[in-house]
């Protein structure tokens, strides 16, 4: 552990600040996704397939499907948005444009590239997240100030998945490698973690593999913000996510380290 | 008050890099002086790259030690890569930016204000004439201004140590001598640089000394005009379209003999007479006579199989 923590410096921070200046570049592109995505899929589901679904149970409680499902999009969105910064475009910077090659011959360690693109995956995350919010409040489906823990709780889910694309990224060869995890990890998170649905109208054996998910404590999270309903359960799905982010960081630096040095 | 010079700007001793069962650098030792120029020649797969990015910090080293103006490379590589600018072999150029931009990002990674960089950036362009591409796209640079500015960004943080790891490869002869052109005066300055090269002419005009290099080992090393009539002697006959009474009549002759396919390569002990002796004796053979250059000692020592 003290071998992973050794070399890590406040100088990630110069390649995060890269990252966010390609961002600030496209801004008008890179805005467009997360503000027109909660459009999209609260017309498509909230209002198309909540017309069907009359009310949902959920912890004890009544409410509209939109409502429902309103948290699940910005937990997707978290995941998301950190998940493919840290594969497909981390891969993109590590492997075609060679831009880590670039900044290792400068005074930057690999440990400097590796968390500096952790945390940016983690800050599009926030990013999004927050134009989400600002949708969603507008359309009245947030509880206000409660809703403001989805930040902090975007920060450690973003760093989460963020490490998440690094390992997968650490071990890919080709960039077509990173469809086998996309179909068989982050699609059946996306679909099946309490995002659409509640988790609990699973059949028992899938439940157990729900909560594993680390999705489903992330949208379990969002939602107790977003709704405004604190209970002390939480506690345990916000200790999941902190471990989880801190167990997958350190993978992520030892083996996106491995993969660099060759 | 600077700090003491020291007269040895590289130091490698005994470099060993495996791969698995590949051992890519096999025991390599020199040193380089600062203010030098030294050229790395070899083939494909010689160990030269593998060689110069240990020396950068990219690479651990298996074995053996290498340290640059006294700091060791495994030891402290965030010191060792302040000192230096490095040109690789491929472009990587950011193209999410345009060039001023890469300048001062690149400035950023080395920690130093943004107006300084600014400044150097601006120089710096102006030193590879690139100024009027201050704004420019890196996909509307030609591969020459490409090669060009990233001589630029290694020169971005006063490096005392250069590496240029193939730095004319692929560019036309106007692009190549206006790159070699900024390698001499940056001499002037007294900058060390270490190149890797597969061009015995840019080694012949630069280098004040080159490492011959293959199979991850040194073959030999020296001055290139030294090592040339050294190896090679100082004349070099090169004949074709020849019969059997020709060759007979060579292979007499003192010195080393090589055919190539239908060419015949003679390296004779003493050069001087192989010309009127030949206008004598066979004064319709098609031949050259001309003077040996680094590639004959290239050739001699590496031989002329294809690698890879």
């Amino acid at each position: 552990m003290r071998g992973i923590l050794r070399n890590l410096s406040l100088r990630a921070f110069r390649v995060w600040q890269r990252d966010l200046d390609v961002y600030l570049t496209n801004w008008k592109t890179e805005f467009l996704p997360p503000l027109s995505e909660p459009i999209l899929y609260v017309f498509a589901f909230g209002f198309g397939l909540g017309s069907l679904i009359h009310k949902v149970r959920y912890q004890g409680h009544e409410l509209t499907y939109l409502r429902f499902m309103a948290p699940g999009i910005v937990a997707v969105a978290i995941m998301f948005w950190s998940y493919f910064e840290t594969t497909y475009s981390s891969f993109v910077r590590m492997y075609y444009q060679r831009t880590f090659d670039a900044i290792l011959a400068t005074p930057l360690l690999v440990e400097d590239v590796i968390l500096g693109e952790l945390l940016w995956g983690a800050t599009k995350a926030v990013i999004a997240t927050s134009i989400m919010l600002g949708i969603l409040t507008l359309l009245g489906l947030v509880a206000w100030p409660a809703g403001l823990w989805v930040l902090p709780i975007a920060v450690l889910a973003g760093i989460l998945f963020s490490a998440l694309g690094l390992v997968v990224t650490s071990v890919t060869k080709n960039i077509s490698s990173f469809n086998l995890p996309m179909f068989l990890g982050i699609m059946p998170m996306f679909m099946f973690s309490g995002t659409f649905f509640p988790v609990n109208v699973l059949p028992p054996w899938a439940l157990w593999i729900a909560w594993a998910l680390p999705l489903t404590h992330v949208s379990h999270l969002v939602r107790a913000a977003v709704l405004g309903w604190p209970r002390i359960q939480l506690v345990w799905s916000a200790l999941y996510v902190a471990v989880g982010a801190a167990i997958l960081s350190a993978m992520a630096l030892r083996l996106m380290k491995r993969r660099l040095i060759q | 008050m600077r700090a003491p010079e020291y007269t040895v700007a590289i130091i490698a001793s005994e470099l060993r890099k495996r791969y698995g069962e590949l051992e890519a650098v096999r025991g390599v030792s020199f040193e380089v002086a600062t203010g030098e120029i030294v050229g790395f020649l070899g083939p494909n797969g010689a160990g030269k790259t593998t060689t110069v990015r240990m020396l950068s910090c990219f690479l651990p080293p298996t074995s053996g030690t290498a340290s640059i103006h006294g700091l060791d490379v495994v030891e402290r590589p965030r010191e060792v890569k302040r000192l230096m600018g490095v040109c690789p072999q491929a472009d990587n150029l950011d193209p999410d930016f345009d060039v001023f931009k890469n300048l001062l990002v690149y400035g950023r990674y080395f920690g130093l204000p943004d107006a300084v960089v600014r400044t150097r950036a601006r120089e710096l362009l102006e030193f590879v004439a690139l100024s009027d591409k201050t704004r420019a796209g890196i996909d509307e640079l030609s591969g020459g201004m490409k090669r060009r500015l990233v001589l630029a960004r290694a020169l971005l943080n006063n490096p005392r140590v250069l590496i240029l790891d193939e730095p004319t490869t692929g560019l036309d002869p106007q692009a190549r001598h206006a790159i070699w052109t900024r390698i001499r005066s940056l001499r002037a300055q007294g900058t060390t640089v270490l190149l890797t090269t597969h061009y015995m002419e840019e080694a012949t005009q630069l280098c004040d000394r080159v490492i011959v290099m293959d199979d991850g080992k040194i073959l030999l090393e020296g001055p290139p005009l030294e090592l040339v009539e050294r190896e090679a002697g100082e004349t070099v006959l090169e004949a074709w379209n020849f019969d059997d009474a020709f060759l007979e009549f060579i292979r007499r002759l003192p010195g080393r003999l090589e055919e190539v396919g239908d060419r015949l390569y003679f390296y004779p002990d003493a050069g001087n007479h192989i010309d009127r002796l030949l206008e004598h004796h066979f004064p319709h053979q098609e031949r050259l006579v001309r003077r040996a250059t680094l590639e004959d000692v290239f050739l001699k020592l590496t031989g002329r199989a294809l690698r890879e």
